[in-house]
């Protein structure tokens, strides 16, 4: 592979189409004959539906259809699936409620769809959702994570409201070493409900052509196969050859445009029955209520220390909000992704967690950036840091005291995963050098002259990412295997079209990929153009999420590109007369070993389609392979965050006075990329600290519904950010990389809170640290005192 | 009932006959199909729907085509001179200032109407003069970069 791509911050690609206007999201498109839909939506968080009353909508002007949740159980659709099946600790399955497209009997959760108007015009359509009128009988609504067990059931067949009672690790060896303990730090903690909040909402547009009974779904997807897949097997929509999926340039996902929603489900059954395409676009207020949410987690946990600070054992008991349904992956969500991931970057010997998943009457829960590894680097990482003020040992250097050693991999933990490679010293020192951590005792002094409290805070993070190894994924209950495809097509004239299963919204793949197989082929990176998002060109491919692109995608890619290569060697042996054996091939050129001969691999693309002579039962024309790739582990990127914070003890306002990441992603293709990658997942993390919060009422009903009501950060609420890398190449891909869109959002929340509490001098606040939170802490510190 | 609205649109002559409930962003995404404007929120809060009227950023989702009667507008696609890329849209893509690309229309639009304001471009100034516009991808980092660097050749020019 030629290396001078490799590590290059090559300009994005994609970028021209975006800065002059020209990209094509689903709400851009529009299609001759289509009509619009707008969803009724249940005001209740739960009741029982008594009736319907359409006819007045029906009549309404431009109006096409009305259907409700009833004929939706008329057709016999099957319910929106969970793809991952989870066991109790007493082996049971989990607790699946039926998820149906639209409710016709009974609602769990305000905003919930129960019917759907289509008309000629928008406005027709809107118009006519309010002379849709429902009969509800009110139910109690069950909102709160932590009691959510001990209230009414949601559903008959659905004891104690719970979906799963979950286990990881040694219970006993983690009592025994919880009795054997010099120390114990206990913590309780909040994990803050959050709202994905992609700036494109949801959008669909479902074309049914009624001659050819194919249809074409254009929808915000981060993984359109998979929707294909759930449509075709689950839903029974239409089958697969005749289900086309494509997602066009979409507007951040986030993790929330992985799943298959309620909406772009119904348009297509709706298209089909009225033998016209159908738009949806979501109002931002509809995003906010039936976007799939993240986090909310409510846990305790304890950390055994012996005298010289050694970790001994990790407990931890978290209960998990899925929501009123489950959604495409909840389940996996507070397990798989997040037990996996409490021994951090430590020699923890004994580790146990359990989690109780439970039902509550709001929006359905899932992943969202990070999706259980910022819960469990949360965890962790308050606890950590909360043993270091009361044991008086520096953080860092109770951190290093714990970590695993360069030395020591691979490293089997305690719960469930073999870490491959990492140097957790390396990144913490150029964190420690980049933010100056030696000079902060100076700084805190010189805030304290001009009455402010200074405080700073690390989180060593780690993160699983890479999903996934297949036969592993399986093990633990995934419904499908998580390798990725990659297709790569020399075209006669040499330039390439590379096909990928992985999807991009932001991260940059028309650049990363093109520049990983320009490296590889030896062809110019303006030659090469990345298509994705789309099974009528691609075959399968299992998406973008969990930080998986450029690791499994990439690799695949990788994959076929060899294959491209080994093709090519037989090419150019044919038309060299002489054995492949000795041919070598070398930035962009085949040659005879020991010989001024050799073929371009442009010469020997144009010859694979328009040569005569091919002796064809040992060599095919045309120059076009296809690769999978099924990783043999997870991923491990990990680094140190440190956050330095400055309060004003009058106004509670938290400024953010600089911000380090020291990240080891493996290899980078594009640093440019990457960092930026980093800085947004930072400022969502830093959102989730400092200003983010999903709050329902008692009866369910969202107060949170809005940009008013929902803080979101904005440019002037966060400072730019020092990021650093480091680099242990990944040991079982062939890219070496190893993700990287999570790790600001997983590092980050742990970092500011914990530099939060050590501006002010104390151990325990849930997040968000709003202003009026760190206020009401320093009164009442100092009403105590 | 229809209104007729005239208007200079990216330097072109239009008469649109629109309802009198017509948002200015729905004339240009629906009528004129200038689908690089872009609505993210309805409710002016997040800014991806911002153009240029008479030469002033205005969030186009919260104003009706009816009260522009007569304006000069300016979109994402016409800022652009013979082809050329506005600094400012240089500026994005050389600083790696947009990911997704959804708020990127409207991030640039605000953009030039800071530097054109004359406020100084220092980070902090130019933070909160974007705070009308949210990006959910870049954590604001490199849109910053982009701004200041732009402005700078703005102002040279």
């Amino acid at each position: 592979m030629s290396n001078e791509l490799i590590g290059a911050r090559v300009l994005r690609k994609e970028d021209n189409r975006f800065i002059t206007g020209k990209g094509r999201y689903t709400d851009d498109i529009n299609l001759a004959g289509q009509t619009y839909a707008c969803f009724v939506r249940s005001p209740h968080a739960h009741a029982n539906i008594k009736g319907f009353h359409i006819s007045a909508a029906e009549n309404a002007p431009g109006v096409v259809a009305v259907l409700t949740g009833l004929q939706v159980l008329e057709d016999g659709l099957g319910g929106l699936p969970c793809g991952w099946m989870l066991h109790s600790k007493d082996g049971s399955e989990m607790k699946q409620p039926m998820h149906p497209i639209m409710a016709g009997e009974k609602v769990n959760y305000a905003g919930e769809p129960v019917a759907v108007v289509i008309a000629d015009t928008y406005e027709q359509a809107k118009n006519a959702v309010e002379q849709v009128a429902v009969d509800y009988e009110v139910l109690q609504a069950v909102v709160d994570t932590s009691s959510a067990a001990e209230q009414a059931d949601i559903y008959p067949d659905i004891p104690a409201n719970t979906c799963y009672n979950w286990e990881l690790g040694d219970a006993e060896a983690t009592s025994q070493g919880l009795a054997e303990a010099a120390h114990i730090t206990r913590i309780e903690l909040i994990n803050n409900r959050l709202i994905p909040n992609a700036m494109e909402p949801r959008a669909a547009i479902a074309d049914y052509n009624t001659g050819t009974e194919e249809l074409i779904l254009y929808t915000t997807s981060q993984n359109p196969h998979l929707a294909r897949l759930i449509f075709t097997a689950f839903v029974q929509i239409a089958p697969e050859h005749k289900l086309r999926v494509i997602a066009p340039d979409v507007g951040g996902g986030f993790g929330s445009k992985i799943f298959v929603y309620s909406e772009e489900t119904t348009i297509s059954w709706a298209s089909k029955k009225i033998g016209r395409p159908i738009k949806w676009t979501a109002e931002r207020s509809e995003s906010f209520l039936t976007d799939a949410h993240g986090r909310d987690h409510h846990t305790m946990a304890e950390l055994a220390l012996d005298e010289e600070g050694n970790f001994l054992a990790l407990n931890v008991k978290t209960t998990a909000n899925m929501g009123a349904y489950l959604s495409t992956f909840a389940s996996a969500v507070p397990t798989y992704l997040y037990g996996t991931l409490l021994a951090g970057q430590y020699r923890t010997p004994s580790i146990y967690v359990e989690v109780d998943a439970v039902f509550t009457n709001t929006a359905p829960v899932d992943a969202y950036r990070g999706a259980g590894r910022p819960e469990a680097t949360y965890v962790l990482e308050r606890l950590v840091e909360k043993a270091a003020s009361e044991l008086a040992i520096d953080p860092a250097e109770l951190r290093r005291r714990n970590f695993i050693g360069k030395d020591q991999f691979p490293y089997q933990t305690p719960v469930a995963l073999e870490y491959d490679i990492g140097d957790y010293e390396a990144s913490l020192d150029k964190a420690l050098e980049m933010s100056d951590y030696a000079g902060f005792a100076s700084r805190k002094d010189a805030s304290q002259r001009a009455g402010k409290l200074r405080g700073i805070g690390l989180s060593c993070y780690i993160e699983a990412c890479g999903l996934a190894p297949s036969a592993l994924a399986g093990s633990l209950g995934a419904g499908v295997g998580l390798w990725e495809s990659g297709e790569i097509r020399v075209n006669p004239t040499g330039s390439v079209t590379v096909l990928t299963g992985s999807h991009s919204h932001g991260q940059g793949h028309e650049t990363t990929f093109a520049q990983l197989v320009s490296a590889k082929l030896g062809i110019p990176i303006d030659d090469i153009d990345v298509v994705h998002g789309d099974t009528g060109k691609m075959d399968f491919g299992l998406g973008t999420y969990g930080s998986r692109s450029l690791a499994v995608g990439g690799s695949a890619l990788s994959r076929a590109a060899d294959k491209v290569i080994a093709k090519g060697t037989k090419i150019a042996a044919h038309l060299l007369q002489t054995d492949a054996e000795n041919i070598e091939f070398d930035a962009g050129e085949f040659k005879v070993i020991d010989s001024n001969e050799g073929k371009t691999i442009q010469e020997i693309a144009f010859a694979a389609y328009v040569n005569h002579d091919f002796p064809i039962d040992e060599l095919e024309p045309g120059l076009t392979e296809k690769a999978f790739y099924d990783p043999v582990n997870f991923t491990y990127p990990a680094g140190t965050h440190i956050c330095e914070v400055e309060i004003d003890p009058d106004t509670g306002v938290t400024e953010i006075t600089k911000f380090t990441a020291v990240d080891d992603f493996g290899t980078l293709i594009n640093p440019m990329i990457v960092e930026g990658q980093v800085h947004g997942g930072l400022v969502q993390g830093i959102g989730q600290a400092l200003l983010e919060n999903c709050v329902y009422d008692t009866e369910g009903q969202l107060v949170t519904g809005s940009y008013m009501d929902y803080c979101m950060p904005r440019a002037d609420d966060v400072p730019s950010f020092d990021v650093g890398m480091t680099c242990t190449p990944c040991t079982h891909n062939p890219v070496g990389a190893k993700g990287c869109g999570e790790a600001g959002a997983i590092g980050s929340p742990p970092a500011v809170m914990n530099a939060v509490l050590n501006a002010l001098g104390q151990t325990d606040m849930d997040m968000p640290a709003t202003s009026e939170k760190v206020w009401q802490a320093i009164q009442n510190a100092a009403a105590s005192n | 009932m229809s209104e007729t609205v005239n208007l200079i649109v990216n330097g072109q002559d239009k008469a649109v006959s629109c309802s009198a409930n017509t948002t200015l962003s729905q004339l240009l995404r629906e009528h004129l199909m200038l689908t690089g404007t872009h609505v993210g929120c309805d409710t002016s809060q997040c800014g991806a729907c911002t153009v240029h009227v008479d030469g002033k950023a205005v969030k186009s989702c919260t104003i009706l085509a009816v009260q522009v009667d007569g304006s000069e507008i300016t979109t994402i696609e016409g800022i652009a001179n013979q082809g050329e890329q506005h600094a400012m849209q240089a500026a994005f893509k050389e600083c790696h200032g947009l990911q997704c690309g959804f708020c990127t229309p409207g991030m640039i639009m605000a953009s030039i109407d800071l530097v054109q304001s004359g406020m100084d471009l220092t980070e902090p100034e130019i933070r909160e003069g974007l705070e009308g516009n949210i990006c959910r991808c870049t954590g604001y980092h490199n849109i910053v970069s982009a701004v200041a660097s732009a402005g700078q050749k703005m102002r040279e020019a």
